[in-house]
């Protein structure tokens, strides 16, 4: 996939995906970001490899007597694996415009997704993960604004449609915008197509329906 | 308790890396037990150490040590020397494993690359790959003691994304350099 991205994960993000240390809905985010962007893909097979020398470098630990031989009976239980690579190719053939990770959260493909309208022509669908982080799509009609909002955590915010500009800077698709409290924004969707993304926070959330601007500065959704 | 023990970094390590290559390559073309010995006695310590040290209790180490072993069998036709070595592709079988069983989540994958038509592997990239990522780990092994410790903690499970994101100092970025010219190599044969 060759999109113009200029917007990228940090290092911090990556190092934490490959450790395994991030919530479910940043890993959502951080899998689809790398289906779409060689550079990030390239960036997290260094952080991996990192990983693969931490375990080499481990001190060891005894294993059980029947350790070898136990394992080498689970084999010969379950041999063969060969239809792996077929399934997998099978599996990447209904591309549909989404990245997997995100397809494999939907179900399916955008059609399938349930939205419910949060307020101003926005819609969400968030999507079931583990509860210490949350992750949602948004749709934002062509040249409308997400109620100005900031944030009490880490937001990314990853462009799978159209894009969106901000106060600092334009988002196009497999864009990513990490953004952290000190960001007050007011993401508009551009002109032209609707825009879609995968948001994921890991403040505590209270994001469910857009409230009325006037009770924004108090609650800081 | 399982005992654990220092271990060392080793260097008869450049050979050993392609050796291991070679091993899984022979569990893969011919069901090769003994290789698969050897990669269990190297490995299967390793990884159940990082597992105790991430958490898990021993009994929990050694059951989910064999089932990435088991994996790493099956898998065998599935593994790339030109994009990955050996402990890489351990290591993160071991990771996602250790994110199902300790934390009972699902593990979302970047998807795969669109492969064209099967590329025969490559000998030479496969070598380059092998040798930077052993370049890697004895230039991790080599930093100060603290910047080891930060980056052992991290891939222990020990710093939450946070407590990464505010370790400004990790040299990460000289350190990782030449596994990355290795990949982008790769990336560009991909085009």
């Amino acid at each position: 996939m060759s999109r113009e991205i200029t917007h990228h994960l940090t290092d911090a993000l990556l190092m934490g995906y490959s450790a395994g240390v991030l919530p479910e809905a940043f890993n959502i985010i951080v899998a689809a970001h790398v289906s779409m962007c060689d550079e990030c893909r390239a960036r997290l097979a260094e952080f991996d490899a990192v990983g693969g020398e931490v375990v080499a470098m481990t001190e060891t630990a005894e294993m059980a007597p029947d350790s070898l031989s136990r394992t080498l009976a689970a084999i010969a239980d379950a041999p063969a694996d060969a239809n792996d690579a077929q399934e997998e190719h099978a599996a990447q053939g209904d591309a549909g415009g989404l990245p997997r990770p995100v397809r494999d959260y939907i179900g399916g493909d955008l059609q399938t997704v349930k939205w419910r309208r949060v307020g101003g022509g926005v819609r969400q669908a968030i999507l079931p993960t583990s509860a210490n982080a949350s992750a949602r799509l948004l749709h934002i009609p062509a040249g409308c604004a997400v109620p100005d909002h900031g944030h009490a955590g880490t937001e990314l915010t990853l462009v799978l449609q159209g894009a969106f500009r901000d106060d600092t800077d334009r988002f196009g698709a497999g864009d990513i915008e990490v953004a952290d409290e000190d960001l007050d924004h007011q993401p508009v969707a551009e002109e032209g197509v609707d825009c879609i993304c995968l948001a994921a926070t890991d403040a505590p959330l209270k994001f469910n329906s857009m409230l009325p601007k006037l009770a924004q500065p108090f609650l800081r959704i | 308790m399982a005992k654990v023990r220092q271990s060392g970094l080793k260097k008869s390590a450049a050979a050993d890396r392609m050796a291991w290559v070679a091993q899984v390559e022979a569990i893969r073309d011919r069901q090769d037990q003994a290789a698969f010995a050897e990669l269990f006695g190297h490995f299967a310590p390793r990884v159940k150490a990082f597992l105790m040290k991430s958490g898990a209790s021993p009994e929990l180490a050694e059951e989910c040590t064999q089932e990435v072993m088991t994996t790493l069998w099956r898998k065998a036709h599935m593994f790339d020397p030109a994009k990955a070595s050996v402990s890489t592709w351990i290591f993160t079988v071991a990771r996602n494993r250790k994110i199902d069983i300790l934390r009972k989540e699902r593990r979302p994958e970047p998807e795969d690359l669109p492969w064209g038509p099967e590329a025969e592997p490559e000998q030479g990239e496969a070598m380059v790959l092998q040798q930077e990522t052993r370049k890697l780990g004895q230039a991790i092994a080599d930093l100060p003691d603290k910047q080891k410790d930060l980056i052992l903690k991290a891939y222990y499970g020990e710093l939450s994304h946070s407590e990464i994101a505010e370790q400004t100092g990790l040299p990460l970025g000289t350190i990782k350099s030449r596994i990355r010219l290795a990949l982008d190599r790769l990336r560009r044969q991909m085009k």
